[in-house]
């Protein structure tokens, strides 16, 4: 090989390296990405059974029953609609009635959601996010809530 | 004091305006007077700083509730120390801390850079301080800890629980000596632009910085993972989450540019690329600043928000990044291109390995910010988690780590594969057999399990197999041997203890994600519980009172083999009634290299409890690794060809922070 057949290899190896990690990328972040939806997106949105999703919201005040060992089920509402949800572990120690709190996890064939992490922060006075904003779009935000 | 204290803070702002004008100035002209007033004020100015911060801090140590700051962050009843850590547990402490160090390593630099061309040295302070400039700035206009309150309350609200840790006093300045550590590399290159040339010193200067801010940024972030580890209970060492990602993709790009610099030390090659890539890596440092104190994205960490403060931290970040990459667009040509060299060579090798880093940080990079983007431009939520890390980082981490053991035995300018893999051979012999006793041996090994310790096993072996080579091995007496690795550059020993780390920490993680084990039960006072060969009773729950809490400390025994209890892991539920607020004290009992770990959940009615419980086999190689790469580091420090000019005092100014910050 000549001295700039050789550079020319290079450069291409190097592109192909660098469209195989973009082509990677992308098709990570089609596939792996979770949606975060509010209970009353779930009317319009098309969630399949056993697609990955982040279920956020407030935990609906009188909802929460212990099952047996860890399980616990709870109701996760944007103040007009509920979601149902169902969880083995531990919760976190911010878990708590009309509290924010973000769920990962899917639905069940009865359309129960089945969390296998929730997230509640760690700041007292922190109201996830996601949850905020969702709860000012639907008119439901309080600013005393962030307090 | 306090009064004292933001005076000097305001001080130290108008002096940064000065360090950043008059040397530039004074390069501009060639006046050595001008050039000359750099030196000066960077040292006073760190010294105001300083005075600033032992103002706040001895206001959170005498629990002055008068300042705004400390009556939101502290209590009167907490713990001396966590009054102390409790400076920095906050958002506005915690930038005070951040100038603090900007301003520690441009005084550095004034004080130990005599030997540096008096222009560049003006040019580089000038940098510094343009940066310190606009983070006291941001500090007096939006983040101001020394805002008084009157009438001054009686108590305060308290340091947020989770904060209430030994680990606040090591992860943060550890963490900030890391990412402000690299603004030294950052104003060099800079200010190489500017001149637009690099010479000789600028190559020598610019390594033993990024090696020491890469050293605390290894250990700032090993720290912060077992910190959340223990503290958060839930038995994870890396979340994949913003704020962790925020401080990896500096460390990614900082890897990079530590071995770049080599090549460019060494022979003179890539000087455009590690100059691009040292504006990279602190532009990275500013982007996780951002990220972590604007609260733009939703993280497990907790941290205060404020949108204000994110447009303000957005303007310095434009500012400064499009600012130095459109220098370097306009300049870049200028500089001359160093060596030649082959393909197949130790700097081929060292271009691979910075072609994969930075792969990889774009990926953290797309992954970090993409649910922004899509926020940005559609009505759709979305996170990336660690399924889409997994998916992307783990192909590009893979292939470089098998090539690691490669690099240090290829020769410079053009190497021999062929000789080095058959140097290799045996370590690579020693990985496949681990690979088999794996798979055949250990119950639930996966094929994914057995690869991920086989390369463990080649990283670690391929490290050793470098010095073994390098000091004859084979070929000499054992007397000669020794003789040889004793007179072995230290770097050479630091490159293999940092390959060793990263071996001992790869083995950790794959020790724990495919060997550990985990159980969610309710459990009743006595019963006893089986984990991986550990039997566990639990023995019931015990109240107490802290300084300023009180908890309920569920108390595990471990059962022996012959029936008697042999240890006691205790894990608790606090309770802090000032923040009303509730968290998880886990139970960690280190037992070899491996760890039970215990969470205590809720109390059921019937006074059960429910507990979860991990056995978590080499969990603490994953930070050990982290401690031995920091190790190598510092080795490398050490080394000789490390000093420039005058030796011994070149030799004073890199092993200060060297050792200081050893843990």
């Amino acid at each position: 090989m000549t001295r700039k057949q050789k550079r020319l290899s290079v450069i291409l190896g190097g592109l192909v390296f660098l469209g195989a990690a973009t082509g990677l990328t992308f098709y990570a972040l089609g596939q792996k990405a979770s949606y975060f939806y509010m209970p009353g997106d779930l009317a319009t949105a098309t969630v399949q059974p056993g697609q990955r999703i982040r279920l956020g919201g407030l935990v609906e005040k009188g909802t929460i029953q212990r099952g047996q060992g860890a399980t616990v089920a709870f109701s996760v509402t944007d103040t007009h609609k509920s979601v149902k949800v169902t969880y083995t572990g531990i919760l976190p120690d911010l878990f708590r009635e009309e509290q924010g709190v973000i769920t990962e996890g899917t639905f069940g064939a009865d359309g129960v959601f089945v969390a296998d992490s929730v997230l509640a922060k760690h700041d007292e006075r922190y109201m996830p996010k996601e949850v905020a904003d969702g709860l000012k779009a639907k008119g439901v935000w309080q600013e005393s809530k962030s307090e | 004091m306090v009064e004292t204290g933001h005076f000097a803070l305001v001080l130290a702002f108008a002096l940064s305006l000065v360090q950043t004008i008059v040397p530039l100035v004074g390069a501009r002209l060639d006046n050595q007077r001008l050039m000359a007033v750099g030196g000066p004020v960077a040292v006073t100015g760190f010294a105001l700083t300083a005075l600033s911060f032992a103002a706040l801090a001895s206001a959170y140590a005498t629990s002055d509730f008068s300042l705004a700051n400390v009556w939101e962050n502290s209590h009167s009843l907490q713990p001396m120390i966590y009054k102390i850590t409790g400076t920095w547990g906050n958002h506005e402490g915690s930038m005070l801390l951040w100038v603090l160090i900007l301003t520690f390593f441009g005084a550095l630099v004034a004080a130990f850079g005599s030997n540096l061309p008096a222009s560049l040295r003006a040019n580089v302070l000038a940098v510094q301080g343009a940066i310190g400039a606009a983070f006291f700035l941001f500090i007096l206009a939006t983040s101001n800890p020394f805002i008084r309150l009157n009438p001054a309350p009686i108590e305060g609200r308290d340091l947020n629980p989770i904060l209430q840790d030994l680990g606040l006093a090591i992860h943060p300045p550890l963490l900030y000596l890391g990412y402000v550590g690299f603004s030294i590399c950052f104003s060099f290159s800079v200010a190489a632009l500017i001149e637009g040339r690099i010479d000789a010193s600028w190559a020598r200067w610019v390594r033993p910085w990024t090696l020491v801010a890469w050293m605390f940024l290894t250990g700032g972030i090993a720290m912060g993972s077992y910190w959340a580890y223990y503290e958060l209970g839930w038995g994870g060492f890396w979340f994949w989450d913003p704020v962790e990602n925020a401080s990896f993709m500096p460390w990614l790009a900082g890897t990079a540019l530590l071995h770049s610099a080599i090549v460019m030390e060494k022979r003179s090659a890539l000087k455009i690329w590690t100059l691009l890539l040292a504006i990279l890596t602190f532009s990275l440092s500013l982007l996780g600043t951002f990220l972590v104190r604007s609260g733009v994205l939703t993280s497990v960490h907790a941290f205060a928000t404020d949108p204000t403060r994110g447009v303000f931290i957005l303007c310095i970040l434009t500012l400064f990044i499009g600012g130095s990459l459109a220098l370097f667009a306009l300049r870049a040509s200028r500089l001359t291109a160093g060596g030649l060299f082959h393909p197949i060579s130790r700097e081929g090798a060292l271009v691979l390995n910075n072609l994969f880093l930075t792969t990889a940080t774009a990926t953290v990079l797309v992954g970090t910010l993409y649910p922004l983007v899509v926020e940005a431009f559609s009505a759709d939520k979305i996170s990336v988690g660690a399924p889409f890390f997994n998916l992307t980082f783990a192909p590009l981490m893979v292939p470089l780590l098998v090539m690691v053991p490669f690099g240090p035995l290829l020769a410079w300018k053009r190497g021999d594969i062929l000789a080095v893999a058959q140097r290799l051979m045996a370590a690579f012999a020693a990985s496949l057999l681990a690979m088999l006793v794996t798979a055949l041996f250990i119950s639930g090994a996966t094929v994914l399990a057995a690869l991920g310790v086989g390369l463990a096993v080649w990283l670690v072996l391929g490290a050793l197999t470098d010095l073994a080579v390098k000091a004859g091995f084979g070929n000499v007496s054992v007397g000669i041997m020794a003789r040889r690795l004793a007179g072995l550059p230290r770097s050479v020993f630091g490159t293999a203890l940092a390959h060793m780390g990263l071996g001992l920490t790869v083995l950790g993680i794959v020790g724990t994600l495919c060997f550990g084990t985990e159980k969610i039960l309710s459990m009743h006072p006595g019963e006893t519980v089986e984990l991986s060969g550990h039997t566990l009773r639990f023995a019931g729950i015990y109240p107490a009172q802290g300084p300023n809490y009180s908890e309920d400390r569920g108390r595990f025994e471990l059962i022996g083999p012959a029936g008697n209890p042999v240890g006691e892991i205790s894990s608790a539920k606090r309770f802090y009634p000032v923040r009303q607020m509730t968290t998880t004290e886990s139970g960690i009992k280190t037992l070899g290299l491996s760890q039970l770990y215990i969470s205590l959940g809720d109390e059921g009615k019937d006074g059960s409890v429910v507990v979860r419980l991990w056995w978590k086999p080499l969990v603490t190689l994953i930070w050990g690794g982290g401690l031995m790469m920091m190790a190598g580091a510092a080795m490398s420090l050490m080394d000789r060809r490390l000093r420039v000019g005058a030796p011994s005092r070149r030799r004073k100014r890199i092993e200060v922070p060297a050792s200081a910050g050893m843990p």
